[in-house]
């Protein structure tokens, strides 16, 4: 049994990683905040059923999601849900392919720093539906294995990859989608795929 | 002439080589650090053939470093550290 005494002590260098994700899953500084602040206590109190030696983050996590899905989720249902299933793997990989061998310059993931604004990679994760987006964040930011993602979420490990999967394919094409509209990509309008397509129609119709 | 269609843009085709396909398909995985060493150490050897498959992981390796970085605020809002510690405090009291 954990002492509540040394909650402090450890949970606290948590803190910052936890206000990431809380802002993510929140999108709003005042209720992560909040969300953070309600954490902690319930760990505080629940510190006592906390097994040493356990994976103490990962506890904190899903602390942090069980309170958020309690009390900050969204009211709508899951609306772009089916719509992930569409895009195809490697959605920005793809079309990035595109955009070099039209600028004939470096390798895509050189310019990967340049071509997106931290606002607009925060933006894409934050709209992606809320349980692909706990998914990606744990895995992505967080580094969590699919195990630990299992037991904070409380899903088995078959889900896990599934909402990783779709919820990844989600972020590239919000991720294109944002390149496309600042005319990053393509000429008049996404042109890689254009150019895409014509290449295999002047190819096939020989 | 299907076998030599150009593909213009992106990685090799996953259709032309198992070995592809089977690396392309347990990419997530293995950036997730989810196989076993001994699979890990097969991806290894094929990437070291497959220019079209190691660009496909560099990119999408060097995409969850970006988003990670960006998801992660790099400092806490002024006040907040106290004011959990004093609410910490404040349930410890009323025990």
């Amino acid at each position: 049994m954990a002492d509540q005494a040394a909650f402090a002590d450890q949970a606290m260098e948590y803190m910052p990683s936890l206000y990431s994700a809380a802002l993510r899953m929140t999108r709003k500084p005042a209720d992560a905040e909040d969300l953070v602040q309600e954490t902690y206590l319930r760990a505080y109190r629940g510190f006592g059923g906390f097994q040493e030696g356990t994976n103490l983050k990962a506890w904190l996590y899903r602390i942090l999601t069980n309170t958020f899905i309690n009390r900050y989720r969204s009211q709508q249902r899951r609306p772009e849900e089916t719509e992930l299933d569409d895009i195809e793997d490697f959605y920005l990989y793809r079309r990035l392919g595109g955009l070099e061998a039209a600028r004939a310059t470096r390798s895509a993931e050189d310019e990967l720093l340049d071509l997106f604004t931290a606002t607009e990679v925060t933006d894409a994760v934050e709209a992606l539906p809320e349980q692909f987006r706990m998914a990606v964040l744990l895995a992505d930011v967080e580094g969590f294995s699919y195990k630990e993602i299992a037991e904070i979420l409380d899903i088995p490990i078959g889900t896990v990859m599934s909402r990783l999967h779709r919820g990844r394919k989600g972020l590239q094409k919000r991720l294109y989608d944002f390149a496309t509209q600042r005319r990053l990509i393509g000429g008049e309008h996404g042109g890689s795929d254009r150019r895409e397509e014509e290449a295999t129609t002047v190819v096939e119709g020989t | 002439m299907t076998g030599d269609r150009a593909r213009p843009v992106g990685p090799t085709d996953p259709a032309a080589q198992p070995e592809c396909r089977e690396s392309l398909t347990e990419l997530y995985w293995f950036l997730d650090g989810e196989l076993t060493e001994e699979r890990r150490a097969l991806i290894r050897t094929h990437l070291e053939a497959c220019n079209g498959c190691l660009e496909t992981y560099d990119f999408e390796a060097e995409l969850r470093q970006v988003v990670s970085s960006c998801c992660r605020e790099r400092r806490l809002p002024p006040g907040l550290r106290a004011r959990v510690a004093d609410a910490l405090r404040q349930l410890g009291n009323d025990r």
